[in-house]
């Protein structure tokens, strides 16, 4: 059965041969004229999804990198292979990429594909790729061992992660001097979060609160949503690697869950909707939604003045942010009164490149610091570089405060590569419970649905 | 039918199939060999782009390969777990179900009646209305999928779509709560186009005089209908229901209008294995549910070929005597 990905290989290269030569073309038609050529991508299109990215890669890194391979006598040419995709379709994009071993040298990844990835053998540790070299690499000293986790699969460090995030609570300031609610809102529990929410629920036209939910805001719904809720009830999703099933702290999230939608503090409609997200997103910045569970990205590359996809003119005295409460103070997990969560993406090497060497500086140019500083370009951002973050953080009180106390009490995700699938079980209890399902059959339906993606029982904590 | 049917019915195997001389049967005079080697590269292509992916799709369906993960780089062999599996998964089966609706609403209903309304309305007719009714029917035939769809989601949007300003019904959000009727309402709007040009060009084949005879004979026009219309093109409604059921049974637009959603209310077969074999990585698990699909696709058209088959082989007995049927035909419309 080993054979199957090989022969599927061959039967797609003879596929792709058969055109190439139809057309009277070589296979990489740009190195014709001599010289090396390689492929960067990201989920990140000029003019659409994460579009600073993308023009500070295409009009920043690849010049600049280019210039100094040239100063060193190296023809290099770069390309940008620019994206606009949801998550999961770029993920099964770069997947079929890979399986075809025609993916481009340097990729992102989100940092919880990256078992996966490496268990199918599509992406390998570095030290396998570049050799013992890439350790000599400065940049590693500035990153930080939790951050470094992130590019990590079973003890080996697969790529460079590309900075962190945190989840926080965001909530509209005039909507909430409408209702009554004090403008620094600090909640100490669920039921604060709850109250907040009934009494926005009187302003006519706004729906009071967004934990999104279902399967359409994908993995959105586990980290913004079930993730923090379940970590301040003091449960977890596994322990070493082992999951857990239907345990009370799932069960009072699912009825956190029922409460918010059943009880009219959410708009259920919105979490089956195919753009859900996006619209949660403008509804927030029309003043039509009052709380908002999101990540840092939400501040930085959604509301943000100009440059955002729904921006907020005056954002920096509109939206205000607040810590994640736990159900109820001292109750979070580690005995803690507050939660956040992080993740992060994660650049890595195809480990069929033609050039590993200077894919592999390609890399590391997309993590210098001077790359980063021009990629921020005034603004902030939690970024993997702990000189960088010194240096940027204090210009945005926002990501101080997501760098310092977001991140003083946040849980990163298990590194297993079963969590997608684990994710996207969690994804459907809510949606069952947001169209009335009880909870407790919800957690129990999750239950089984855990063994189904296991394959057994072995890996669920009793 | 029963017209031509009944007069029929004596001929059925009356044909002489005695034994005929060789050259009659190899009327092109080749010799078994050379005529092999005539078909040989059409056969040669068909086996391998038709036949081997049918059958590596059988084989990757019986193993439990994956996009990603270890079962990427080690698939394990799992037999017909897979199509047992599909046959016990209630989203198989819910799509199974959706597709059916799909189909006979849009396709079987929408598109061919309403196709045969227009032809006919068309028939003998002039003018502005008609170009701009053809016009626009053709338009919504020949736009790109991906336009279509976008358009259609804005027609029906939830909070700035069209239709509800049209109805002043702000809020009600269709694609969430008639998913299948949208996508039925869609579809017979996107595809209806195809079937009114066939029965336009069939309508033509029907001799004038045979219509005029009818109406001379004082047959109305749903008499007209049945039994001077309907026996005439009865190979082109046939030909018509094969093409756009397939076509529709494998449509893959309503994807890019609802996803499949809310919560698979949506998800037909084809948007089913998407969802599965790329959607969540289940490439073996995908395969055999497309094996299932092709399998329900060479049902359907095999259906489809037998009653064409059976049909032609009465035209053939029909030929001997032409006047016959018309005559029992006419008949008819004088006992009405």
């Amino acid at each position: 059965m080993a054979g199957v990905p090989r022969r599927t290989a061959l039967a797609v290269l003879g596929a792709g041969a058969v055109g190439l030569t139809g057309c009277g073309t070589p296979l990489d038609p740009r190195e014709d004229a001599g010289g090396i050529a390689l492929t960067v991508a990201v989920n990140a299109i000029s003019g659409g999804k994460n579009s600073e990215e993308a023009e500070w890669i295409s009009e920043w890194v690849i010049p600049r990198f280019v210039r100094a391979q040239r100063a060193r006598g190296v023809d290099v040419r770069v390309d940008f292979a620019p994206s606009g995709l949801d998550d999961e379709q770029y993920k099964t994009k770069l997947a079929l990429d890979l399986k075809a071993r025609a993916a481009p040298d340097v990729m992102a990844l989100d940092g919880i594909w990256l078992g996966e990835f490496a268990e199918a053998e599509y992406i390998r540790p570095l030290r396998d790729v570049v050799g013992g070299d890439f350790a000599e690499w400065p940049g590693w000293r500035q990153i930080d061992r939790r951050v470094q986790a992130l590019a990590r699969f079973e003890g080996r460090l697969y790529g460079i992660p590309a900075g962190t995030d945190a989840r926080l609570l965001f909530y509209h300031k005039p909507l909430f001097r409408r209702a009554g609610l004090p403008e620094e809102w600090k909640p100490r529990s669920w039921a604060e979060i709850l109250d907040a929410a009934r009494r926005l629920k009187r302003l006519p036209g706004v729906v009071p609160l967004q934990i999104n939910a279902g399967t359409p805001m994908g993995e959105a719904t586990t980290m913004q949503g079930v993730l923090p809720l379940l970590t301040g009830a003091g449960g977890a999703v596994a322990k070493g690697d082992r999951w857990y099933g239907d345990t009370p702290a799932l069960r009072a999230v699912l009825d956190f869950y029922r409460r918010v939608y059943r009880g009219g503090l959410g708009d259920p409609k919105l979490q089956q909707e195919a753009k859900g997200r996006d619209k949660s997103f403008a509804a927030f910045a029309d003043g039509r939604l009052g709380i908002l569970a999101e990540g840092d990205y939400f501040w930085r590359d959604v509301v943000a003045p100009r440059t955002g996809t729904s921006p907020m003119p005056h954002r920096d005295r509109e939206v205000g942010y607040t810590l994640f409460p736990a159900r109820a103070p001292g109750e979070a997990l580690g005995g803690r009164d507050h939660v956040s969560l992080s993740g992060g993406g994660v650049h890595v090497l195809n480990p069929h490149t033609r050039h590993p060497q200077q894919a592999f500086e390609l890399l590391t140019a997309l993590h210098s610091a001077a790359a980063l500083r021009a990629q921020l370009d005034g603004t902030a951002k939690i970024t993997e570089r702990d000189d960088v973050n010194a240096a940027v953080l204090d210009r945005d009180p926002m990501l101080r405060f997501a760098a310092d106390d977001a991140m003083a009490v946040t849980v990163f995700r298990p590194p297993l590569a079963a969590y997608t699938e684990v994710s996207s079980a969690l994804q459907e209890a809510t949606a069952q419970v947001v169209s009335g399902t009880a909870p407790k059959r919800a957690a129990a339906a999750y239950g089984r649905r855990l063994q189904e993606v296991l394959g057994g029982s072995d890996r669920i904590v009793d | 039918m029963a017209a031509t049917g009944s007069s029929t019915e004596p001929e059925e195997g009356a044909a002489p199939r005695a034994a005929r001389k060789p050259h009659e049967q190899d009327a092109a005079g080749l010799g078994a060999r050379r005529a092999l080697a005539f078909v040989a590269p059409g056969l040669l292509v068909v086996a391998l782009f038709l036949v081997l992916p049918a059958l590596w799709t059988l084989y990757l369906g019986s193993t439990d390969y994956r996009l990603t993960g270890i079962p990427a780089v080690d698939p394990q062999f799992v037999g017909v777990e897979n199509l047992t599996d599909a046959l016990g998964d209630d989203g198989f089966l819910n799509s199974l179900w959706l597709t059916l609706l799909f189909v006979v609403g849009s396709a079987v209903l929408g598109q061919a009646i309403g196709g045969f309304a227009l032809a006919w309305w068309m028939r003998e007719r002039t003018g502005p209305l008609r170009a701009v009714l053809e016009s626009l029917v053709m338009l919504a035939w020949i736009l790109p999928s991906s336009v279509v769809a976008f358009l259609w989601i804005a027609y029906l949007d939830r909070d700035d779509g069209t239709l509800n300003a049209l109805l002043h019904t702000p809020g009600a959000a269709w694609l969430l709560d008639h998913p299948m009727l949208s996508l039925i309402v869609f579809n017979i709007w996107r595809g209806t186009a195809f079937s009114m040009m066939l029965y336009s060009a069939a309508l033509g084949n029907v001799p004038r005089s045979h219509l005029e005879t009818a109406r001379l004979a004082g047959a109305g026009p749903l008499q007209q209908l049945r039994d001077v219309v309907f026996p005439a093109i009865r190979g082109h409604v046939l030909t018509n229901l094969l093409l756009i059921s397939l076509w529709t049974f494998n449509d893959f637009t309503p994807f890019l209008i609802t996803a499949g959603g809310p919560d698979g209310r949506s998800e037909t077969l084809p948007v089913f294995i998407y969802q599965t074999a790329l959607g969540s990585g289940q490439l073996g698990y995908g395969a055999a549910l497309s094996f299932l699909m092709l399998l329900i696709n060479l049902v359907v058209a095999v259906v489809y070929l037998r009653l064409l088959g059976r049909k032609r082989k009465e035209e053939r007995v029909d030929d001997a005597p032409p006047a016959h049927a018309r005559q029992a035909g006419a008949e008819r419309e004088v006992d009405a």
